[in-house]
């Protein structure tokens, strides 16, 4: 199920200039390239079917080693803040942003930020949805917004 | 054969909360000669030394400062878990004490953080513009989140499923206020209230400014040896009747329940090597890096039920008088906070059970509680300690 690709840049995107990124490894390569595509990941444990994000070399409830799982897309806000001050850039132009936990429709929970709404209507339960702003090839960024 | 219980012998401060004619190592070394002072230690007697850094010119981690102090160890130990640290290092002190790899252990501690730094470390974000950000880190880095906003999102969640309030968590605040106004070397010591706190500017909601510790230069030297050295040494001893360490993730990311802490694996077994209950308890010092920490400790550690915090801090139940007096150096909150407060907390409990705390001296305090918060909740140890000889 693909996510909606947003090109870095394009109007509506969050902006992406000056964020830290990720320095994409062995592993998180496959994640990072994927998101890029539109489709959202995390891993699933064939020996024992535990779920887990970030992704690991292995399991961390058996040891094994764990597959890739593609995600709805879909989930709800565990938790969340509203940073309000951030002396570092680029976030110091952003504020006030959500800074959330999204617990995927799947289980996992993964850290983000809420785009698309305003940071007080913001609540714990919320359905959201992910969509991915493309940053470079093999880099696509996920962030969350409420569902449509 | 000798009594090796493990005691604290010797405690020492450096300067706080400003001290900017000291770098992290001054304040490691005046801490130490205080120590050695106040228990009658001789230098040369140490045989032992664990530092975990944390200093912000980066120059005092274990071997370097065991180097620079001319510490011949026999024991040494680097472990790094932020800053609870210090209540890890007193478990391992008491295993290395009783199974004889050392006889004398000291752990230093320096920071010239509010002089090097400023009042950045809760909202400076953790990166430079543009970083590449590897390992475990890289999945929450692109979203600028702050190390208050990782205690913001336990309190949010706490609020939501037990009704825990704004006005509450002030409690706590207030409460260790009161405790600074009767330290004299405090950061910050006129009175506040509860609508001082919640009226103060929201920094990551739902925290306050005043929800947060505040950022000083400091740092703190701790002696530990057997009860048998003790004996001969001026000041009596504080005895170690119980220690833990636990974790439960070490990125906020990887909280599992954000309502619940390893203060509820560290504390039940350090409750259960001391064969004491909460209830046995005559003050508590807390790492209060936010009121939120100090909350959850308070559940974690049993002396209310999950869930239950908020109500259990409401009518000044922290404060010097009542029933848990919290922090009566006046904390992380309002007092000193270099970085890593840990040891803050086992030279106050010290203190109290010598009936060295003045002002604001617990009445008959016999037990101490420390417990000591590292990361982002992450790693948390407890510490037990007693007047009388287990």
């Amino acid at each position: 199920m693909a996510l909606q690709v947003i090109d870095d840049g394009a109007p509506g995107a969050p902006p992406i200039e000056g964020r830290p990124l990720p320095a994409a490894d062995n592993l998180s390569q496959d994640y990072w390239s994927a998101a890029a595509e539109g489709k959202l990941l995390f891993q699933e444990c064939p020996a024992c079917g535990n779920r887990q994000f970030y992704p690991r070399s292995l399991c961390i409830a058996c040891g094994e080693t764990p597959a890739w799982k593609e995600a709805s897309g879909r989930g709800t806000v565990h938790t969340f803040t509203v940073i309000r001050q951030n002396w570092a850039a680029p976030f110091k132009e952003l504020m006030p942003y959500v800074v959330a936990m999204v617990e995927l429709d799947e289980g996992p929970r993964m850290m983000t930020n809420l785009t698309d709404c305003e940071p007080t209507d913001v609540s714990i339960g919320m359905p959201v949805e992910a969509y991915v702003v493309k940053v470079e090839d093999g880099l696509g960024l996920p962030f969350w917004r409420p569902a449509q | 054969m000798a009594d090796r219980t493990p005691v604290i012998c010797g405690i020492g401060l450096s300067d706080y909360p400003v001290a900017p004619e000291l770098d992290s190592r001054q304040h490691h070394v005046l801490a130490l000669q205080r120590a050695l002072k106040d228990s009658g230690v001789k230098k040369a007697d140490i045989d032992g030394y664990m530092c975990a850094g944390g200093g912000m010119d980066r120059t005092d981690d274990a071997v370097s400062m065991a180097e620079y102090l001319g510490i011949d160890h026999r024991f040494i130990d680097g472990t790094m878990v932020g800053g609870s640290t210090f209540e890890f290092y007193v478990q391992h002190a008491a295993a290395a004490i009783r199974d004889g790899l050392c006889d004398t252990v000291v752990m230093t501690y320096g920071s010239n953080l509010l002089s090097a730094q400023g009042r950045m470390l809760g909202t400076r974000g953790f990166y430079e513009a543009n970083a590449r950000v590897p390992g475990n880190l890289q999945y929450e880095a692109p979203y600028g989140n702050v190390l208050i906003g990782a205690y913001a999102m336990a309190a949010r969640r706490h609020m939501h499923e037990f009704g825990t309030t704004p006005e509450q968590l002030a409690e706590i605040a207030v409460a260790v206020r009161g405790h600074a106004a009767l330290n004299p070397n405090a950061m910050y010591r006129d009175p506040i209230t509860v609508d001082d706190v919640v009226n103060s500017r929201m920094i990551a909601d739902p925290l306050h400014k005043l929800d947060c510790c505040v950022i000083t230069d400091g740092g703190g030297a701790v002696i530990m040896t057997t009860a048998e050295r003790a004996r001969d040494l001026p000041q009596p001893p504080a005895y170690v009747l119980g220690a833990a360490g636990a974790m439960t993730h070490w990125n906020i990311s990887q909280m599992g329940d954000y309502t619940q802490t390893a203060a509820a694996k560290s504390g039940p077994e350090a409750f259960r090597q001391a064969g004491v209950t909460p209830a046995d308890i005559d003050t508590i010092q807390f790492y209060d890096s936010f009121t939120i920490t100090a909350l959850l400790m308070l559940e974690d550690l049993g002396f209310c039920p999950k869930g239950e915090g908020g109500r259990f801090v409401q009518g000044g139940t922290l404060s010097l008088g009542n029933k848990l007096p919290l922090n009566t150096d006046g904390g992380g909150l309002s007092s000193c906070h270099p970085g890593m407060r840990g040891i803050f907390l086992l030279i106050e409990a010290t203190r109290q059970l010598r009936g060295q705390g003045g002002q604001a001296q617990v009445p008959d305090c016999e037990l101490a509680l420390a417990c000591g918060s590292g990361g982002w909740l992450s790693c948390i140890g407890t510490v037990i300690l007693g007047k009388e000889h287990p």
